[in-house]
């Protein structure tokens, strides 16, 4: 073993499948537990509860209009947040990069991203109903200053699409700052100055210039953040107990009990929660090498 | 070299970019530009953090105020009191531990192997690593019940190799364990790997071998203390996930904090908020450590 490590050409042919055993273990473990569970749903979702191959649970997939329901929900709040983070966590970044404001501003907000970004479930569902519920910091405050009841006299509701929304974008924008902020940095600054020898100002240069070079890489972590949300479960159950009928709570729900009487329509519904999430990280991963002709 | 010292001169005083050629009138445009930029980077920053510090100043806030008119611990000291909390939190703490010494002994040693052996092994390595990024944790925990509830044979025969994983506690905790490993895996493996390619996997290993060592000295003695930035940072981010974490938790059916917290939250009022502030300050923690060992290199995680 030693010899051939030193001299990796010789090892001969016959010994090749002997490398792969190295990580028959990594391979093992992704089988049984991420593999097989998957399938598992997979081949469910095309079978009847009698075993054989039937598109039954797509089709009613498609005609069920609570689920149907679930998933535009779902698809709208996390497109929100993807929006609103995005752009906010955009913003943030930029002004903490080439925005001009001291160093240790910058420091303090990456910190902060990366626990917020980290920040998600029960805890954070507690700490908005602490700031944003009936009683909440902010809610009182705002009566206590405008004598607006954000509960009586207007449509807000922290139980609902607008809150749990705001609820996500905790996480959300956080992890665009986290993104964001490096490729900011990869502007090069002659770029810049040869975009103002050429005469440009300064509107000129990011529309025409920087923007267009960040594009891939903003678009791609929006991608990402509405992934991020679409499959976030524990922040939303804590938040609404289940009131609010997005596609992961509807899921849940199948799971604790055959809420739909048809066991093979839960692992279609879970089928089109993967489906999503596989165009969005194959999109997030096609913006992500694009972004990288220009910034590294 | 004369003007570059220039222009970085001129950079330290802040004054503009333009130096070199540029119309008088672009020049001052520019700056006025820039004084704009600030003003709206200022702008940006504290809505920033506001966002961020509203929600965690009301929870402070509200924990604090148990007894009326009174600010004091009083929420924290029966919060901490409840042998439930401190049976739960253990357990998670435990289920921490044990999913990142796992998660360590898996992957470290395939992705040393994929550095210096098998580097063909690499695309398809990393695809599964991305792969828990696309099965949420709703989905997982769905998939492994409906494996795991059910008794393990041998393929195309009767004999039965397990009973249900999910009957007994031991069986719950592998399964829980072997989930949190999956969350875990994209943070932990793109850890990991960006440790090996600082150091020199090869050398280091030719250099043990013509010193006797073998496989697993190298991979204990020689690879870990290598990486261990790498590795504290996977850890860090791994116990992050697994202490709060509710999904696999609750269908499972484990006690681990976080389905106690929620159920505590269904009935109390203050006492969720003391903790969920002190979780607040435990993720705090461990990213703040995770930012010393490594140098500032922020990472995110997901167990939303």
């Amino acid at each position: 073993m030693a010899q051939t490590a030193l001299n990796p050409k010789g090892v001969s042919p016959s010994a090749d499948w002997k490398k792969w055993l190295g990580v028959t273990p990594f391979f093992l473990f992704a089988i049984l537990f991420l593999i097989l569970p998957s399938l598992r749903l997979f081949i469910g979702s095309f079978t009847t509860e009698d075993g054989q191959f039937s598109l039954v649970n797509i089709i009613q997939l498609f005609e069920e209009k609570a689920i149907l329901d679930a998933y535009w929900l779902s698809i709208r709040i996390s497109a929100a947040t993807a929006l609103g983070g995005g752009l906010f966590g955009f913003l943030l970044a930029y002004s903490v990069t080439v925005g001009g404001l001291p160093k240790p501003l910058r420091s303090a907000l990456i910190t902060f991203s990366g626990v917020a970004s980290n920040f998600a479930g029960v805890p954070l569902a507690f700490a908005f109903i602490a700031t944003l519920g009936r009683t909440g910091f902010i809610t009182t405050l705002i009566k206590n200053l405008f004598g607006v009841n954000l509960y009586q006299q207007t449509d807000f509701d922290l139980y609902s699409f607008a809150g749990l929304s705001l609820t996500y974008m905790y996480f959300q924008f956080p992890l665009m700052v986290l993104i964001m902020a490096p490729a900011l940095d990869g502007l090069k600054r002659e770029w810049r100055e040869a975009a103002e020898n050429l005469g440009a100002s300064n509107f000129q240069y990011w529309m025409r210039v920087a923007f267009p070079v960040l594009l891939p890489s903003i678009l791609g972590t929006m991608i990402l953040l509405f992934g991020n949300a679409f499959g976030a479960y524990a922040t939303a159950y804590a938040l609404t107990g289940g009131r609010l009928g997005i596609i992961t709570i509807q899921i849940g729900a199948q799971i604790r009990g055959d809420v739909h009487h048809n066991p093979g329509l839960g692992y279609a519904m879970a089928m089109g929660m993967v489906v999503v999430m596989t165009i969005s990280l194959i999109g997030y991963s096609w913006l992500q090498k694009r972004s990288e002709r220009w910034l590294r | 070299m004369a003007s570059e010292k220039i222009r970085k001169v001129v950079e330290m005083s802040g004054i503009s970019f333009g130096v070199r050629v540029g119309k008088q009138g672009n020049r001052k445009s520019w700056s006025l530009s820039r004084l704009g930029t600030r003003f709206w980077s200022w702008f940006w920053f504290i809505l920033g953090a506001l966002y961020f510090l509203l929600p965690l100043y009301a929870t402070a806030n509200f924990s604090l105020r148990m007894e009326r008119d009174v600010i004091g611990f009083k929420a924290y000291i029966r919060a901490f009191e409840d042998p439930e909390f401190l049976k739960t939190f253990l357990y998670s703490n435990v289920l921490a531990l044990l999913t990142i010494v796992a998660s360590i002994i898996l992957i470290v040693p395939t992705a040393y192997w994929i550095r210096l052996r098998l580097p063909e092994a690499r695309r398809i390595v990393e695809f599964i690593t991305l792969l828990p990024f696309v099965v949420p944790a709703i989905i997982l925990v769905f998939g492994l019940i409906r494996i795991y509830s059910s008794p393990i044979k041998i393929p195309f025969t009767d004999t039965t190799l397990f009973q249900p994983l999910t009957t007994f506690e031991v069986g719950t905790d592998i399964l829980i364990v072997a989930g949190y490993m999956v969350l875990g895996l994209p943070y932990m493996y793109r850890s990991v790997d960006t440790g090996m390619r600082t150091v020199d996997v090869r050398t280091l290993t030719e250099a043990a071998q013509s010193l006797g060592a073998s496989w697993f000295t190298i991979i204990v003695r020689v690879i870990l203390p290598n990486i261990r930035a790498a590795l504290l940072s996977g850890a860090l981010l791994t116990f992050a996930i697994v202490v709060g974490e509710v999904t696999l938790a609750s269908f499972l059916g484990v006690p681990a904090f976080g389905p106690y917290l929620f159920l505590l939250g269904q009935h109390r009022a203050y006492e969720p908020a003391a903790l969920s502030f002190a979780s607040f300050l435990l993720t705090w923690v461990a990213m703040g450590l995770i930012q010393l060992f490594t140098g500032g290199q922020g990472q995110a995680a997901g167990a939303h």
